[in-house]
């Protein structure tokens, strides 16, 4: 294996970081013109579809895929790799990061935004809702791949599963109906790993609103995908030798929070009788 | 008073939730004698402790007594410094990024419609959002070993139930799979000598980069390995993009001209960046190799 490094990663005080995003203009120009036809009703007929045919010019301007992720590249060489040589000189070599993240795919929640982790930190994982599948190496190997590799090569210290709002994946699973049938080919059978979590939400929280079953969902699924975690031999070994911890969050990007807790597992000392 | 719950939230934080009805206060710091005394009814107390264990005295409206509580603070370990280091980063998030773009979060808290779907590699130094500057909302990003997309008739995997997601409820217009240079999967996968043996997970998942390696020792055995991994991690990002043909809404999708799929490479040993194009028209007539456009290269 690549020999560690040693240097910290960049602080992020210190790293330049956009305040205001780089939100495309056109985008936010048409968003604005889609706002003014949905509110104003009384715009006439003509008004309207000048206001849809600029909308749609816009749209057409906006094609610039290249242009866009060049854009971030060279923004990120410029204030983060150029600025920081002697750390990504020793990534080059290899990594040691500390944490192992289950993060959800959703584009709002990457936790590069917000837990700030700087290039070498974060092992990260993304699927639909951050989800873990318990240990099987047939069915979704490719998690336990990234577990495998995370605990013994890269000896992560920890694995911090994180759950957000408004989760699409968890909707999904809500709404999966009693009978087990499917409309997708992948998507319900997958976010049908944490339907333990679906069974005690409709047995506990029959008196919330919808809105609060989901987001009890989301956070009991991490506590399901904690679970499953532990089903991994190298995984509960380091937990009980104390050299791996287990954590579990919910982002809430509606309000702004974040919370954040420990999973804590112990196999106290066998009494022989 | 009814003791409703305790929340032991990051660091020497204790935060209690009692059950009084009407007036809610917050109390100052509790500890020493800060106290107000007198009509005080509290519904929540933020406390901050410097010592192992934390005396709370809590005066009550209607009992005009102190009680004692005593709550064990979580050990002073890596773990609360953890959380206490995830706290400003997340409050440092909020106050430079969150609120200053307020109504973009707005807006994006009612739904998302990323144009971008990007599979990447899991490992620490190749985040999409950093190295390409993905902000939020812009991508829907799956991250697996060394960045693979298993063909569609491997059956189900959590990279195309993402797929699935991403192309026909979020309607993205581009896939972009982002490989990397001394990707540690594709050295694992370089490395093996007799896969269908192997009882390790790692080895079970990128076998599913078999054919890239396959085509790697056909044109590069001549070079180190280092140089056939570097060639290996190119190959496999362009089996990636030939197994997205393999799935029929993908397909579909790019026949109706609503989708664009692109290769990427990061080679961070020079900080460069390559992208191309997969160029859909002359592939679909090919059974041998693929066909790109739009090439660019950036260092």
């Amino acid at each position: 294996m690549p020999p560690h490094p040693v240097v910290d990663p960049p602080n992020p005080d210190l790293t330049t970081r956009r305040s205001k995003m780089a939100i495309d203009p056109c985008e936010e120009a048409i968003s604005g013109l889609k706002k003014l036809l949905s509110e104003k009703k009384e715009l006439t007929a003509e008004a309207a579809a000048k206001v849809r045919r600029i909308t749609s010019e816009l749209a057409s301007a906006t094609d610039k895929t290249a242009e866009r992720i060049r854009a971030g590249f060279d923004h990120f060489k410029k204030e983060n790799f150029e600025k920081n040589p002697v750390l990504h000189g020793e990534l080059a070599k290899g990594q040691s990061p500390k944490f192992m993240v289950f993060a959800c795919s959703d584009s709002r929640v990457c936790p590069s935004h917000v837990l700030n982790f700087q290039p070498g930190e974060a092992f990260m994982v993304r699927n639909i809702a951050n989800m873990v599948p318990p240990y099987d190496k047939t069915k979704y190997s490719g998690i336990g791949a990234a577990i495998e590799y995370a605990v013994l090569h890269l000896k992560v210290e920890n694995i911090l599963v994180i759950g957000h709002s408004a989760c699409g994946g968890i909707k999904g699973l809500m709404s999966i109906p009693d009978d087990g049938t499917t409309k997708s080919d992948f998507i319900e059978d997958w976010v049908s790993i944490c339907k333990a979590a679906k069974a005690k939400v409709q047995s506990e929280c029959k008196d919330l609103d919808l809105a609060d079953k989901h987001t009890f969902l989301e956070k009991e699924a991490v506590n399901i995908s904690l679970g499953n975690l532990l089903t991994y031999p190298f995984v509960r070994e380091g937990v009980l030798k104390k050299t791996l911890a287990l954590k579990g969050g919910h982002y809430d990007f509606i309000n702004g929070s974040l919370e954040l807790w420990n999973l804590n597992f112990n196999l106290n000392p066998v009494t022989s009788i | 008073m009814v003791l409703r719950s305790i929340l032991l939230s990051p660091a020497s934080h204790i935060t209690l939730s009692m059950g009084f009805s009407d007036i809610y206060s917050m109390a100052p710091n509790i500890l020493g004698s800060d106290w107000r005394s007198g009509d005080m009814r509290l519904t929540r107390i933020r406390v901050t402790s410097k010592n192992s264990k934390l005396r709370l005295k809590v005066i009550m409206e209607s009992f005009r007594l102190p009680k004692e509580i005593t709550i064990e603070k979580p050990k002073e370990d890596g773990t609360t410094d953890d959380f206490r280091r995830m706290k400003k980063r997340f409050l440092d998030f909020k106050s430079d990024i969150y609120m200053r773009n307020a109504e973009h979060f707005n807006r994006l808290s009612e739904n998302q419609s990323p144009k971008f779907m990007v599979i990447a590699c899991a490992d620490s130094r190749v985040c999409p959002s950093k190295i390409l500057g993905f902000e939020p909302g812009e991508a829907f990003v799956v991250r697996n070993v060394a960045n693979m997309v298993p063909p569609h008739e491997n059956g189900p995997s959590e990279t195309n139930a993402a797929l699935e997601f991403a192309v026909n409820t979020l309607l993205v217009e581009n896939i972009l799979v982002v490989g990397h240079s001394r990707c540690g999967g594709i050295q694992a996968l370089m490395s093996l000598q007799n896969e269908a043996n192997s009882s390790s997970f790692i080895a079970n998942w990128v076998r599913v980069g078999n054919p890239a390696k396959s085509k790697t020792r056909s044109i590069a055995s001549h070079l180190d390995f280092d140089q056939q991994c570097k060639h290996c991690e190119k190959e496999s990002i362009n089996r990636s993009l030939l197994n997205l043909l393999s799935y029929p809404w993908i397909e579909e999708k790019l026949k109706q001209g609503k989708l664009s799929i692109h290769g990427g490479y990061y080679d961070f040993t020079d900080c460069s960046f390559e992208k191309w194009t997969l160029d859909y028209t002359k592939n679909r007539h090919s059974n041998t190799g693929i066909s790109v456009k739009n090439r660019e290269f950036w260092s």
